[in-house]
């Protein structure tokens, strides 16, 4: 038999987490990392992933010791095992929904996706290997992907390297990569995806 | 193994971001259009968290788990490179949705239309690496 206090911290796992959770961890995470003598940034492992395929052959950006960055592809893999393990065993009493606010809602029926108030699914439709076939599924997966990683590389960090493990170390090159993170994303939801959903 | 401590930094850190909804399109698309404090609240508590904890490290001069003294890297002080490139990634990243740690995440959940995402970011970086001396940094 399964202890009592090991299914109660499942069920306790299982529920949606409030910001005031989700964003200690998240520095709990690069404490963790730091004591490893390591620094968190999950978009180098693109540069390493490049790397290990031979890139450094094309351009000296590539020239370097990737394998001393393997601990790192680990960390990817982790949090791939980390997002079976949540879809899989840590699902709450209503299935895997984002709690997205009634407004969030009204303007996803703006753009012609009809949900309601409390049922949004955490992840959308369109990532299906179906939606390639459609304009927007290229425009999301494909597109999406090639300018993440563009301009990951060329701002020197996504989300953990600079929000996150910048800001924390008060660098001002991560604040102003964080408020460009924000002006493309602002001119991408407000002026874009009119265009793109329609 | 000592390696295998990476995988339960990211196993914590999976679970972190799926459970808190950061992994969704549709927290990113609500975020962007300021219509809730989650994501904001995310960002800021691991931030002020971050902030505290590195000021410690910092004025304690604590050691990792290797004996040496922790170290943080300054960032280059050239702006050009973060604007742009921070804007082209912010386009990127509130077009898809996901920006990397979420895409593992969700590749690792049974998505895996996101391999392309993947090879499509690979292709960036490597496309970024080609034009590097061209570009304004």
């Amino acid at each position: 038999m399964v202890p009592q206090f090991l299914l109660d911290l499942k069920d306790w796992i299982s529920q949606p987490w409030p910001w005031y959770v989700g964003g200690p961890m998240i520095a709990i995470i690069m404490f963790i990392l730091l004591w490893f003598g390591r620094e968190f940034g999950i978009s180098a492992n693109f540069r390493v992933m490049c790397a290990a395929d031979g890139a450094g052959e094309f351009a000296d950006f590539f020239k370097f010791d990737w394998s001393s960055q393997g601990w790192n592809l680990l960390v990817a893999l982790g949090a791939m095992f980390g997002g079976y393990l949540a879809s899989h065993y840590f699902i709450p009493n209503d299935g895997d929904m984002a709690h997205v606010s009634a407004a969030t809602v009204a303007s996803l029926q703006n753009l012609g996706m009809d949900y309601q108030v409390g049922h949004v699914p955490l992840v959308p439709e369109f990532y299906s290997w179906e939606a390639l076939f459609s304009l927007q599924g290229i425009l999301v997966i494909v597109v999406g992907g090639f300018l993440v990683g563009f301009g990951a590389r060329y701002a020197g960090g996504c989300t953990s390297g600079h929000a996150i493990s910048g800001i924390s170390a008060l660098q001002l090159p991560s604040m102003v990569a964080v408020v460009g993170f924000f002006m493309g994303g602002l001119v991408m939801i407000h002026f874009l995806y009119p265009l793109i959903f329609k | 193994m000592k390696m295998s401590r990476f995988i339960f930094v990211g196993i914590l850190f999976g679970l972190t971001l799926y459970k808190s909804e950061a992994v969704s399109w549709f927290r990113i698309y609500e975020m962007f259009n300021f219509q809730s404090f989650h994501m904001y609240g995310i960002i800021l508590s691991a931030i002020a968290a971050g902030i505290i904890g590195v000021q410690i490290i910092k004025r304690n001069h604590l050691k990792s788990i290797e004996g040496e003294e922790i170290q943080f890297h300054d960032k280059d002080k050239t702006y050009p490179r973060y604007i742009i490139g921070g804007f082209i990634f912010g386009l990127g990243w509130a077009l898809a949705g996901v920006c990397p740690g979420p895409m593992f995440i969700l590749l690792g959940s049974g998505y895996t239309v996101l391999i392309v995402f993947l090879a499509s970011a690979m292709l960036g970086t490597f496309v970024y690496g080609l034009l590097r001396k061209k570009l304004p940094h």
